[in-house]
C-alpha cells in the first residue's frame, strides 16, 4: 500500500466522519469541534496536492479564525445547550431533504464517473509547476499579483465592508442602549 | 490487490461530493442559524477540495488562486452572518431559522 492511499483513506474517514458529525450534533460546540476536525482534514488533503500555501491558510483562516469566532458567538449568545433533534416541526422536511440530497449525490457521481476521463480547457493562467520555480507560494504569489490583482484588491474592499457591516449589525439599538444607561441612573 | 489502487483524481472529486451532500443536508434540515452556517461552511470546503484537485490534475494555478478568494469571501460572510445572529439572537433568545423568515428583528 503506497503511503498517498493510506493518507487518503485515514483524511478521509476524518473529514467524513467530522462533517456528519457536524450536522447530527445536538450541541453547538460539539459542532464547531467537528468542523475542526473536519478542516484539518481538508488541509492535509491539500498538502498531498501540492497546495501547501492554501493547507497553511486553510489552518490559520478556518481553524484559527472562524472556527473560533463561531465558539465566540454560541460562548456570547449562551446557546451552548442541547436542542432535541427528534421532533421534526415540518413532518415532511426530512423526507424532502433525503430525496433532494440523494438525487444531488447522484448527479454529482454519474457526472463524474460518465466524464472521469475528460481534460479541461488548457491553462489560462499559467501553470502550477513550469518549471522554473517549485515553489507553491511564489507560482501563487506571481498570479495572484498580476493576473489577480484587481480582484485582490476587491477583496480588501470586501473585507472592510464586512468588518463595518459587523460592527453596525451587532452595535446595541440606540434606545435600548439609553433605556439601559436611564435605568442605570435611575 | 491493495497495492495497485491508486489514489487518482477522482477520488478526491468523490469525496468533495460526498462532503458537499453533507453539507447540503445539514442546510436543509438543522433549524439553529449556526449549525446551518456551519454546514455552508462544510460545503465551502467541499467546492475548494475540488478546485485544489482540478488545480493539480490540470496543472493550473488558477484553481489555487480561487480557492484563495473563496477563503477571504468565506470568512467575510462569517463576520457578517454570525453579526446578523447576535443581532436577533440579542431581541429573541433561543431564535430558530423559522422564526427569523419574518425578517423583523
Amino acid at each position: 500500500m503506497s503511503v498517498e492511499l493510506v493518507v487518503f483513506v485515514l483524511t478521509a474517514a476524518i473529514i467524513l466522519s467530522g462533517a456528519v458529525g457536524v450536522i447530527v450534533a445536538k450541541n453547538p460546540v460539539h459542532s464547531a469541534l467537528m468542523l475542526v476536525m473536519t478542516l484539518f482534514g481538508i488541509a492535509v488533503l491539500f498538502i498531498q496536492q501540492d497546495a501547501h500555501f492554501l493547507a497553511a491558510v486553510q489552518v490559520i483562516v478556518y481553524a484559527g479564525a472562524i472556527v473560533v469566532l463561531f465558539l465566540f458567538v454560541i460562548m456570547l449568545l449562551g446557546v451552548d445547550q442541547a436542542e432535541d433533534l427528534r421532533t421534526e416541526p415540518l413532518g415532511s422536511q426530512r423526507p424532502i431533504a433525503a430525496v433532494m440530497i440523494t438525487g444531488l449525490l447522484g448527479l454529482l457521481i454519474a457526472a463524474l464517473v460518465a466524464h472521469s476521463g475528460a481534460i479541461g480547457v488548457p491553462s489560462l493562467n499559467g501553470a502550477l509547476k513550469n518549471g522554473t520555480s517549485d515553489s507553491n507560494i511564489e507560482v501563487l504569489a506571481r498570479a495572484l499579483f498580476t493576473d489577480g490583482v484587481f480582484a485582490f484588491e476587491l477583496t480588501s474592499v470586501l473585507l472592510v465592508i464586512a468588518v463595518v457591516g459587523a460592527v453596525v449589525l451587532s452595535r446595541k439599538p440606540k434606545r435600548a442602549a439609553s433605556k439601559a444607561s436611564g435605568k442605570a441612573a435611575s | 490487490m491493495i497495492a495497485a489502487l491508486v489514489v487518482t483524481r477522482s477520488w478526491y472529486l468523490v469525496l468533495a461530493a460526498v462532503l458537499f451532500a453533507i453539507g447540503a443536508t445539514g442546510v436543509l434540515t438543522r433549524r439553529n442559524p449556526l449549525v446551518m452556517f456551519m454546514s455552508v461552511e462544510l460545503m465551502l470546503n467541499a467546492v475548494n477540495l475540488t478546485f485544489v484537485t482540478f488545480s493539480k490534475a490540470l496543472n493550473d494555478v488558477g484553481g489555487q488562486l480561487s480557492v484563495f478568494f473563496v477563503l477571504v469571501v468565506a470568512a467575510a460572510e462569517v463576520v457578517v452572518g454570525l453579526g446578523i445572529i447576535v443581532a436577533i439572537m440579542r431581541r429573541r433568545p433561543g431564535a430558530t431559522a423559522d422564526d427569523i423568515s419574518e425578517l423583523k428583528g
